[in-house]
Formats: C-alpha cells, structure tokens, sequence
C-alpha cells in the first residue's frame, strides 16, 4: 500500500498541531461553536448523542496491521474498546472526549493515519472496491489514481467549504461493487480501444434525502485529465450549487435543475482553462505512486491445494464459510477472505479491540501484513494462499470472525442509527440484530441466498437503504420510531433505488416483515432467481400483497 | 490596531495601515427573513440581486479618499465614480454571490482596478476561493486581491492559495494572531493559483 514520504507526513503532523489550536482556542472560548464545527468536521469530529464521534480515513479502505494494531490500541485507550467501520469504509469512535481528539490524531500519525476531511463540506475519502488490485474481474487497479486524487483533493484550496459534502467513488472492474452512480463523481476505469486507461465519468448520484442515480457526463476521459476535469466539475459546483437550503445543496440537484446538458457545457468551458495545465498528471507520477501498489509477492502456486479440498469435503462447517467468506483471485493458489463484521446479534461494522488485533496477526501471517475495509462493513484479507484457509478460518472462527454469511441476509448494512446518532429518527442496530436473530438457522439463510439488506436510522441513508434489496428506514411519527420498507433496490452496474412497499411498521413487526418478504420471494422465484430478480419481474404488488395481509390478520 | 494583512511579493506578510474605506449601502428599510424548509436562508444564490435601487440610491460615497465601491453600485452610478478610477481612488468589491463575469463586463481592462475586494458574509461560503482563483488565472489579475468580511484565520491558508495577497481580519479578532495561520502548511499537495502540484515542484522519488 502507499507509504508516505517526508512531505506526506509532514502534512499530516502539520495538521495535527493546527488541529491541537483549533481544539485549544475552542476550549479557551476564543473560537464559537459555529466557527469551530466546520474545523473539527473536517478532522472527522462530529458531536453525537453520547459524545463526540470521531471518523478515522481509511483511504480507499487499505490498512496495514501496523495501522490496525494502533486503532486497536486507540480505541482501547480512548474509547470503550471498540471501533465501528462505516459504509465508506472508515472507522468510527464513538466515545472519544473532544479534548483527546487532537492527541488521538497525533497518534494516528505516527502510523500514517488521520481523520482529514472524514466529513465537513469538501471531498471527502474516496472510496473504492475491496478487492481492487486482486478482483479476477478487475480491467485497471484504480488505486493509484485514487490515491493521487486523495493527495489532490487533501486541503484544497478552492473546496474546503463547498455548498455540501462531496464524495468520489472510484472502480476499475467489470463488475462495480464501489456504487459509483451513488457518488458525487463516480469514476470508472477501462481499457479504450488503445489499450489506453480511461475513464466514464457519472456525475451528480447520492442517497440521501433525494436518491438519485449518477449520470454519465463523460464516457471517455484520459486519465492525465482527472483532476483537471474533476476540478471543473466541482468549480461549476462550487459556485451555482445551492447553498441556501442545506437540502437541496448537493451537486445531484444542481445537475438535475441544470439538466445533464447545461451542465456539461458548463463543465466544458471551465475545463477548457484547465485541460493540459499543470494539473495533467505526469506518467512520471503515476509511476511513482503505482510502486506501492504492485502486486504483492506471490508465490507460484498449483491452483489446487490437496489439503483443502480433503477440508471443505470432510468440514462442513469450514465448508459453510469458504462458499460465502472466500473470494476468487487473480493469481492461482490464493483467495480473498472476508472477515465478517455481521455475527447474528452484535451490531453490524463493530470490532472490539480484541479482535482488531487478531485480524492484525492474521494479516501478517496470512495476507502480507494488510487488509481493507469494504462498505459493506467487513473486514478483507485480500492475498490469503488456499493451503492457509483452514488454519485462518480456526482463528478466524474462535474470535467470532467467521459467520459464515457473507452476502446473505444477515450480512446488514446498518448505520449507527439512534443508539449513537443525534440526526436518527430511529434505532437502526437493535432492528438489525432482531432481523439477524430471526434468520439464525444457516441453512435457511443459504436456501435465501444472495441477498442484500441495508437499514438506515433516518433519511440521510448513510446505511444505503436506498439500494439495498430490502431497504429498511428509521421514520418518526408522533414522537415514536417505525419503520418504511423499499424493495428492489441495488448497487453495482444496474443500480437501482427501492420502491416503498406501503405504510410503516413498528421495531417490534420488522423481523416479521422481513420474514413475509421472504416467503413470498421462495414461493415465487424460478430456478436460481435471486431475491432482486424476482422483485424486478414480478414488482412490489405480491409482496405487498402478502405483507400487508398478514398485517390484517394479526 | 489596524485588522489589515498584506502579502509582499517575497509571500511576507504583515499588518498594515488600511488606506480603503469601505462604502456601504444603507440597510434595506424592511429586510424580510427569507426561509426554506422552516430555516432561515442564510446564503445568496449565484446571481441573486446584491442591493436595491434604494439602497444603491441611498448609499453615502464619501468626495475624498480611496473607496471601495460594491460592484452593483458601480454599475449604477459609473458617471460619478468614473474620475475617481482614473484617479487610482476607486476598488471594486464583489459579493460571493456575484460573478467574475460580470465585474469583467464592467471593466474592459480590471488591471485598471488597484484592488478588488471580496466580501464573504458568512465565512462558511467557500465561492471566495473559485472568485479569487478565477480572478488570478482565468482573468488575469494582477493587482492586490483581499478577503473581507467574516474572515476568519483558519481560512486564510486557503485564501492565500487562492490568489488573495490582502486579508481584512473580522474587527473582533487578532490580526497578530492570525499572521502566524497563513504557515500552517510548508508542502501542500495541490497546486494553488501560484504554485503547482506537489510532483512537478519536487522531486520525490
Ligand atoms: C453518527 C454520525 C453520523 C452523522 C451525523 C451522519 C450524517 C449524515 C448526513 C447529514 C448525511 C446526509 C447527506 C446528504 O444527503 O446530503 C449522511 C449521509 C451518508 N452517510 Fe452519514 N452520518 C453519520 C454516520 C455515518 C455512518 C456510520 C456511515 C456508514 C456506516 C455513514 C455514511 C453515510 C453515507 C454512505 C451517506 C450517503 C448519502 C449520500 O451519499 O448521499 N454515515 N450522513
Ligand atoms: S442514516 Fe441517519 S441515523 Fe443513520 S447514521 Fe446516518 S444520519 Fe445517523
């Protein structure tokens, strides 16, 4: 993974100690609490219910062990022992004081960590697919760009306080699994008809309030051109974006009132002053940062390992888990692994401090010393050789690591909701773990299969309901908690956002809920149809029909 | 205590004497709290009017001095200042939420404007720093460019970046203080309207 150089830390110590002011002139009363906010947002400090909560960067969700073993010690000093990843990938404290923020972000620099613009109104971390660099399907590994954009996009002169946040999503597979049309900018990498690197270029998609799928404003873009091309992007947002309603002020509603057309113009004469200046990167550069992100050593391996064919024949168990947690690779003999963030009944994306650093040693004796963070909230160990699976899986397994369900229903994507979050209308965890108790036999899970379900505590989305085969959202009526249910939502190539099923339900029918939608899913699908392609072909009415009936009954 | 910093050529900066005085409109007779969504609008669109006729007609230019003048009431009373850009007395003052384009219609050559002023009401409102970097390259200003308004130091790193060399300090702050903010970062990664990326300014291999 990338290592920093002297000026790369530098920035980041730098930061730290204007963070360390800021934090004093705040507590000494000389900086209001509205001058402050957007200063500790952009160091990844919200205030929450509890307390503060503080966002780390994961960039483009690549950790070291090294980096791990320090968050594990971090959150064991400073908060209760444990962490909670994020649907972009970042890792969240959720019991920081705000007077050890700033000795926190000095620790995390001594491992080439921080918590820079984790939120605020400017670009926020990139994001990318867990597997990048190791994806059989991959066509380019688009975490050197990413990076280069992470460099560029770092203390912006011209965008820390855009009209809103801004988020860049980048792919380079045939198969998107980094939501690129729910970003901002969502770029995606090919090969053109040169051989060349590209990119297509969507603009103007985010969840949210409004979910609105990204549109293509480019199809092909050298890739030199990236950051002058996505610097005109964000001017054009920068000045006509809305910044008088908080709600419609992301660059989805500019591009949508513009129109995809205007825009584009718009886009196109500002980027005029700015193609083939000094912001083109240099193949030189490129080079350089492509370095740290070279194939690791592999060894040459048969693509069959005796041993753990007789393991997944004889191990049933072990056999559960290499079908949903191991992943193919490009090069033979080894497989990626997720780490499941999901045991039925805990609180998806939480890792206590124990277990961080059971992952960091399984890392280091497993995977090269490093590991990602995907958005789904699960951990990866991405160069795992196949004669290692089984003693990663015991380890795995005895640290509560191992939940064989990767990819089904119980695999939620769930925010922190209520429990945490001052902006929730409602409990997103306690749903969660009541859906994940109600589904607790495998083999039923399995007989489900792919499935996708993602709960949000309030309509800012950020547990992607709006894409998520079931979408589940936090709302409030009269002051209690329910819940709105969205089928036929989905990420990846053919994105799509859910359609509301009917009226709202209370924390207490959810696990039912969910139970009718799949039983009308297992009564109807052909074949191997999943969850996703029965509700396409047959739409929202049957499940409907089934939810709201026994609804009546009862 | 003057609030004024100014950039020498060499990047020195220091506090200095503000020879401009700042020519301000009236306040509208009733200013009604415009809303969205049950919250109170706290920014202007790009484009939205900057002040009325009343106001501009009601606005005091003092006979004497240099003047800052906003850009809507040059617009409207050219007549009048026009002797006193001849005379190098006169700078523009854009609000965020006007346009480079339209303080180019107004001056054939803006290098004949000795200062062009920015003014941010809400320090929150990052439109200041595309103005100020529009203004460097796009439109080729060279004269001295200021920050005012709810300037803030935390910002002025990123204004500094920006192309602006002159920063008003809000009146209730240290202006000593500030000074030391523009330093905050010796490397940044990016290019800013007077320096390139990172990769083309060292060597890092
Ligand atoms: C607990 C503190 C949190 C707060 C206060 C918060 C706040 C927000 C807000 C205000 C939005 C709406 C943005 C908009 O539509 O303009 C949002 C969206 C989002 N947040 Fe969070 N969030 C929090 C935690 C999280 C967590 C834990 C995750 C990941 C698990 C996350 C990931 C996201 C994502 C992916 C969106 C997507 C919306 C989009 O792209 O349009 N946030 N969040
Ligand atoms: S979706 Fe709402 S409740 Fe959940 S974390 Fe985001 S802002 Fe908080």
């Amino acid at each position: 993974m990338y290592k920093y150089d002297p000026i790369d830390q530098q920035i980041v110590n730098e930061r730290v100690a204007q963070y360390r002011d800021q934090t004093r002139r705040y507590l000494a009363g000389e900086l209001t609490d509205e001058e402050f906010r957007p200063l500790r947002l952009q160091n990844g400090l919200y205030i929450q219910r509890h307390a503060p909560m503080l966002r780390i960067a994961v960039p483009y969700g690549l950790l070291s062990s090294k980096q791990l073993r320090k968050l594990a010690d971090i959150t064991k000093k400073y908060d209760r022992g444990y962490g909670h990843f994020s649907t972009r990938q970042n890792l969240q404290l959720n019991w920081p004081k705000l007077e050890d923020t700033p000795d926190i972000l000095a620790e995390l620099a001594t491992v080439e960590m921080h918590a820079i613009q984790t939120s605020g109104n400017c670009i926020r971390n990139i994001t990318t697919d867990q597997f990048a660099g190791i994806a059989p399907d991959e066509i380019i590994d688009p975490r050197a760009i990413a990076e280069i954009m992470r460099q560029w996009s770092t203390f912006h002169p011209e965008f820390a306080l855009l009209p809103r946040k801004f988020k860049i999503a980048v792919s380079g597979t045939e198969k998107d699994r980094a939501i690129v049309q729910a970003h901002d900018i969502g770029l995606e990498f090919y090969k053109d008809a040169q051989g060349q690197m590209a990119i297509k270029v969507w603009v103007g998609g985010g969840l949210g309030r409004t979910p609105i799928l990204g549109t293509v404003i480019r199809e092909h873009l050298e890739w030199q051109h990236v950051l002058s091309y996505c610097e005109a992007i964000i001017r054009v947002y920068n000045i006509h974006g809305r910044r008088d309603n908080i709600y419609k002020a992301r660059i989805k509603i500019l591009v949508k009132a513009l129109g995809i057309e205007e825009f584009n113009r718009q886009v196109e004469e500002e980027w005029a002053h700015l193609k083939d200046g000094p912001l083109t990167i240099t193949q030189n550069e490129l080079d350089r940062v492509a370095k740290y992100f070279e194939p690791m050593p592999y060894k040459t391996l048969p693509a069959h390992d005796a041993a753990f064919d007789a393991a997944v024949a004889s191990n049933p168990a072990f056999a559960a888990w290499v079908k949903r947690c191991v992943h193919a690779h490009r090069v033979p003999g080894y497989r990626a692994v997720t780490l499941s963030l999901k045991p039925h009944g805990k609180a998806p994306g939480d890792i206590t401090s124990e277990q961080m650093h059971v992952v960091a040693d399984l890392a280091d004796a497993y995977s090269f010393g490093e590991l990602r963070s995907s958005h789904e909230q699960n951990l990866i160990l991405a160069d795992v050789q196949l004669s290692d699976l089984f003693a990663v899986w015991e380890k795995a397994r005895a640290a509560g690591l191992a939940t064989p369900n990767i990819g089904l229903l119980t695999d939620i994507i769930c925010c922190p909701g209520g429990d945490f979050c001052s902006l929730a209308n409602a409990k997103s965890i306690p749903i969660a773990e009541a859906i994940q108790m109600q589904f607790d036999n495998l083999d039923y899970l399995y007989e489900i299969g792919d499935l996708e379900l993602n709960i949000s505590g309030c309509m800012n989305a950020c547990g992607h309901h709006h894409v998520g085969h079931i979408g589940i959202l936090g709302v409030d009526k009269d002051g209690s908690e329910w819940y709105q249910v969205t089928i036929g939502g989905k990420q990846g190539n053919d994105a799509s956002i859910g359609t509301v099923i009917g009226p709202s339900f209370s924390a207490e029918e959810m696990p039912g809920v969910v139970k009718r939608l799949i039983e009308v899913y297992v009564r109807e699908r052909q074949d191997e149809e999943r969850f996703i392609d029965t509700v396409r072909r047959l739409g929202v009415a049957p499940f409907k029909a089934h939810v709201y009936a026994e609804k009546e009954t009862a | 205590m003057s609030q004024l910093i100014q950039l020498a050529a060499n990047g020195q900066a220091s506090i200095v004497a503000d020879e401009w005085t700042r020519v301000v409109p009236p306040a509208p007779a009733e200013e009604s709290v415009r809303k969205q969504a049950g919250k109170v609008v706290l920014f202007k669109l790009t484009g939205e009017p900057t002040f009325s006729a009343e106001q501009i007609a009601n606005t005091h230019i003092p006979a004497t001095g240099k003047i800052l003048v906003p850009l809507t009431i040059w617009q409207a009373r050219k007549a009048e200042l026009q002797p006193r850009l001849a005379a190098g007395e006169l700078g523009i003052v854009l609000a965020t939420h006007e346009t480079a384009e339209a303080l180019q219609a107004e001056f054939a050559d803006i290098n004949s404007l000795p200062i062009i002023a920015i003014f941010v009401e809400r320090f929150a409102d990052g439109r200041i720093f595309t103005l100020g970097a529009w203004l460097r390259t796009r439109f080729g200003y060279k004269n001295e460019l200021r920050a005012i308004g709810d300037v803030l130091r935390d910002q002025l790193f990123f204004h500094k970046r920006a192309g602006f060399n002159s920063f008003l300090i809000r009146a209730d702050r240290s202006a000593e203080d500030a000074l030391a903010s523009l330093n905050d970062f010796s490397q940044p990664y990016q290019g800013g309207v007077a320096d390139v990326p990172v990769w083309r300014r060292v060597n890092r291999a």
